[in-house]
């Protein structure tokens, strides 16, 4: 099958590589980026895996041609750790309050609630639940999900208060 | 840190040992996406398998044409069972001591079956291949009934024709399995007979999955220069894998190398062993090459591990005050194409004579019948020790219905048959010696906690309103006391393929004071890395965050029997403690060395040895472990490690009272969790946090399974829930907060007192939830429904009991 060039940003950087009309961004991302972050759950757009962040929208990568996305400024998991290495918010309020287990979701859910959180600065518990229910996870049962999303919106909008 | 100015309390807190809400350290690889996980691994050359898969339940494979998907560029290889079959890896043995088919070998069994196996350069190519195989099926007649697979002339599985000798006994049908048999028949039906009452129910506990959110998958990796075998995957019992490979495919065992990396999620689903990691290994023999298989979300909902699917019919028997004297069950265990349950060889329905429950049941009988039908194989524990699930739910449901027939409140029928405090160790009707319990303690609690006297005045005011017509709304209170039966076990009674189910644990403490330790487990999200590092921490003294864990790959770690059926802690986690236990005996001798004082003037103090009566004159374990280096010390070894392969004395017994509260709307079978509170007794509590997250995830399978999950079936054998579209998987919307609370009664035998709780609350939920929806029903006559309680199903009972007018 012929193959077209991309040309998209990921995580801040310029990448471009060649690609089937027919691939799925998510295996473009994972095996020609190794960018193995956002993970295959489902295919059919259910779980929230693989969740990514496409100008400025959350999407789900397994069912999105690297084709249709051609020239978008993408945010996986990778680009959510701060500069210097250090955890960012969502990581670390995931990690203070368990909102994680075997991982597999995880990244998903943090790019899906860094979008939330960009959209919806202070949401309500109900708001975070709502919000996030494109995104499952099979171990925490959510109640620390929704804990973790929530101490992250105080604590970014402390940090938004002192840098004002 | 090693002075004395800080008092013990300060030093143990430095540890993060036993009962520190420790934070976990797996988290900072995986909330960067930084995980690795079966499909991160790439290998140079690997090539991609798929699935060529039946579409059919039941049929014959008249020919299998290649030609076409042969010549699509990128493709290497088909494989069907002609293929496989002269190393006769056609067939694999089960671990039900069954076998199934790796590909089909002239008939089909399941939708979803394996037909061949294609091998490509990249997993497109391989998607692309699979249509192209042509397969001519000739159908047959379909059974998808247990209880018609019994009655029919149609012959499942031809290859046992004639076979009237089972891997668990005689077989009475040639669609039949086993009849497992437990307790004394005779005289339960002697107590059924002269009974003051007796209630008699079918309880139907349906199929379903435990659907992790990751797929199963493997990457076999072949190396023909050193000959040596690498298999990665997603393996929850890695070791027993290892050997599995070796007796089916010929390889000596230490030509094999088995890795569980990361797991996305297990809950039963990846204990088996599945077509696709043979085929793999094969494809890379065959080839040469890396080959990576993961199966998709249809395949994995279709034809790996299901769980459940059990009609277990009830008797129980009670005096007319309420004091249980008896009970009868007999199940038809709906086992698929292939026995392949994963249960302790001397186990076929698992621990479903765990079924007595928390009751003091004097006498009971318990028959089980596996049958072959046209449905996947499977019969795993999903999220639970070996049918534990089915029998707490089968008992629970039981005395449900007895306190319909006492007209009696479940809550005070429960009190007054609880086994008492002072009766442990226990010896069931059944034939387990229960360890520990406090059950009464437990019980009052939750029933405290929830107001259980308020919600029941709630009810009835409820009732009135909704005779009334001032509402349409119900409110059901589901009560559940379970008693699990966890911690597989002692070598005595546990095997699977013959292997000991004990488990393992490899401590080595390096020179500067921090250690790594080597486990038979494999986490599967349970915290392993962070949990076991605190028992170390807890029993030597060095700080957790200076110990590294390591499990899944075989060539490192111990040998053990992995991690399903809560055994981690309650067998690894006991292996941890005593290969720590180890380790600090001879550090003791190092410091009485190092003190110059006989080895029993010292006396253990939180991180060091110091001398008895002069806690002035100490030795930390970080010194003691230099010196263990760097010292002759007379009459011992240099170096600090130790291994523990653990055998348990008998199982623990983890219990707990879970109490659900529930609004119904008659009209559209609309349900909400008003409240859950769990209250879960596991012995020692490692790490609360990890306990309460264990919990929330467990009550939340359990809300999936009762309100809606479920592998169905049409008449045809199709799968009629193949994706997640069909397949319930509560989102955080349906989800509710949930209220957790504990008992401590640790287990007498364990090394540090800890039972296991990762299954308790899918254990404990499921009846929970069930039992809401029919107690809210009770007023109007329900008896007795079959889960799972979507809407449509809730709005059917509200129908046939009249309420819609």
């Amino acid at each position: 099958m012929s193959k077209m060039h991309v040309k998209l940003t990921v995580n801040g950087k310029q990448v471009e590589g060649l690609a089937e009309p027919r691939t799925l961004l998510i295996h473009f991302l994972r095996e020609d980026l190794k960018i193995t972050g956002p993970h295959i759950g489902c295919e059919t757009s259910h779980c929230g895996a693989c969740t990514v962040d496409i100008d400025g929208k959350s999407v789900k990568s397994c069912t999105t041609f690297v084709a249709q996305v051609n020239g978008a400024d993408i945010t996986t998991v990778e680009g959510l750790t701060n500069d210097d290495g250090s955890l960012g918010v969502l990581q670390e309020m995931f990690r203070e309050h368990h909102g994680l287990q075997c991982g597999f979701c995880t990244p998903g859910m943090i790019t899906r609630a860094h979008r939330l959180l960009q959209e919806n600065p202070n949401p309500t518990e109900e708001e975070i639940r709502f919000g996030m229910a494109g995104n499952l996870c099979r171990c925490t049962g959510y109640q620390n999900i929704v804990k973790a999303i929530s101490a992250s919106a105080d604590m970014m909008n402390a940090q938004k208060e002192a840098a004002e | 840190m090693n002075d004395q100015t800080l008092t013990p309390e300060e030093r143990a807190a430095n540890l993060k040992g036993m009962g520190c809400a420790r934070k976990r350290v797996e988290d900072v690889r995986f909330t960067q996406g930084k995980g690795n996980y079966v499909d991160d691994i790439k290998l140079d050359g690997m090539l991609f398998g798929d699935f060529v898969r039946s579409p059919y339940a039941h049929a014959r494979v008249v020919t299998v044409n290649k030609e076409a998907a042969l010549a699509v560029p990128g493709v290497v290889a088909v494989l069907t069972a002609e293929d496989l079959a002269p190393l006769g890896l056609h067939w694999m043995p089960t671990l039900a001591g069954d076998k199934q088919m790796v590909l089909a070998d002239g008939k089909v069994l399941f939708q979803g079956q394996e037909v061949a196996y294609v091998v490509a350069e990249d997993r497109y190519i391989a998607a692309d291949a699979v249509e192209l195989v042509e397969v001519e099926y000739e159908e047959l007649p379909v059974i998808t009934d247990p209880f018609e697979a019994l009655k029919s002339d149609v012959v499942l599985r031809e290859d046992l024709e004639g076979q009237t000798e089972g891997a668990h006994g005689p077989r009475k049908h040639h669609n039949h399995i086993f009849t497992w048999e437990q307790g004394d028949k005779d005289a339960t039906e002697a107590i059924l007979a002269e009974a003051d009452v007796v209630a008699e129910e079918m309880v139907y506990y349906h199929r379903t999955h435990p659907c992790p959110l990751e797929t199963c998958g493997c990457v076999a990796s072949m190396d023909k220069v050193t000959g040596k075998l690498t298999l990665y995957g997603t393996f929850q019992a890695p070791h027993a894998i290892r050997t599995v490979v070796s007796l089916i495919s010929g390889l000596a065992e230490h030509n094999i190398r088995v890795i569980s990396p990361d797991i996305g999620g297990g809950f039963g689903n990846k204990v088996g062993a599945y077509a696709g990691y043979v085929c793999s290994v094969v494809a890379s023999i065959v080839t040469g090459k890396p080959v990576k298989w993961v199966e998709d979300r249809m395949e994995n909902l279709m034809s790996t591990a299901f769980a459940r699917d059990y009609w277990m019919q009830g008797k129980i028997a009670a005096t007319k005050d309420g004091k249980i004297t008896g009970l009868w069950c007999h199940t038809t265990a709906d086992h698929g194409g292939f026995d392949a349950c994963a249960d302790p060889t001397k186990f076929p329905a698992g621990f479903m004579n765990i079924c007595t429950g928390s009751y003091d049941i004097p006498t009971a009988y318990l028959a089980v019948d596996g049958v072959y039908t046209n449905k996947a194989p499977g019969g795993v524990a999903y999220r639970c020790s070996f049918r534990v699930t089915e029998a707490a739910y089968f008992i629970e449901r039981m005395i449900e219905v007895l306190a319909i027939k006492l007209n009696m409140d479940a809550a005070e029928l429960r009190r007054i048959n609880f086994i008492k405090a002072d009766q442990f160790p226990y010896q069931s009707a059944l034939g387990w010696e229960y360890d520990s319990g406090d059950y009464h303690t437990a019980w009052e609690k939750a029933l405290k906690a929830v107001n259980y006297e308020g919600l029941r005045s709630e009810q009835a005011q409820r009732i009135e309103d909704f005779k009334a017509g001032k509402t349409r709304k119900l409110l059901g209170i589901g009560l559940t006391h379970f008693t699990e039966i966890v911690g597989a076990g002692p070598v005595k009674n546990c095997d699977i393929l013959g292997l000991g189910m004990f488990d393992s644990c490899e401590i080595r403490i390096h020179p500067t004071g921090s250690a790594i330790a080597r486990l038979g487990t494999i986490s599967q999200g349970q915290g392993h890395a962070t949990t076991f590092a605190q028992i170390i921490a807890t029993e030597i003294g060095l700080p957790a965050d200076d110990i590294t864990l390591e499990e899944g790959d075989t060539d490192t770690a111990p040998y053990g029997l992995g991690t399903y059926g809560s055994r981690s802690t309650p067998v690894a986690g006991a292996a941890t403690a005593m290969a720590a236990r180890k380790i600090r005996a001879k550090a003791q001798m190092i410091a009485a060395y190092l003190l110059e004082v006989h080895d029993n003037d010292v006396e253990w103090d939180v991180d060091r040895f110091a001398v008895k009566g002069a806690p002035e004159r100490f030795k930390t374990m970080k010194e003691i472990a230099f010196a263990a280096y760097n010292q002759a010390i007379p009459g011992l070894e240099p170096g600090l490690e130790a291994v523990s392969y653990y055998d348990p004395p008998n199982m623990t017994y983890p219990f707990g009272a879970y109490i659900c509260v529930m609004e119904i709307d008659v009209d559209t079978g609309e349900w909400e969790v008003r409240k859950f509170y769990a209250l879960d007794d596991c012995g020692t509590r490692i790490n609360p946090m990890i306990i309460d997250g264990q919990v929330h995830g467990g009550v939340t399978e359990a809300l999936a399974i009762a309100m809606g999950q479920e592998i169905a079936y049409d008449e045809m054998g199709n799968v009629k829930t193949g994706t997640l579209m069909d397949f319930f998987l509560p989102t955080a919307w349906e989800t509710p907060n949930y209220i957790t609370d504990f008992t401590v009664t640790p287990s007498p035998h364990h090394p540090i007192g800890a039972k296991g709780v990762g299954e308790s609350p899918n254990v404990g939920g499921v009846p929970a939830f069930s039992n809401a929806v029919h107690d809210a029903f009770r007023p109007f006559g329900l008896v007795q429904s079959h889960m799972p309680h979507d809407h449509w199903r809730i709005w059917k009972i509200a129908n046939g009991l009249g309420m819609h007018g």
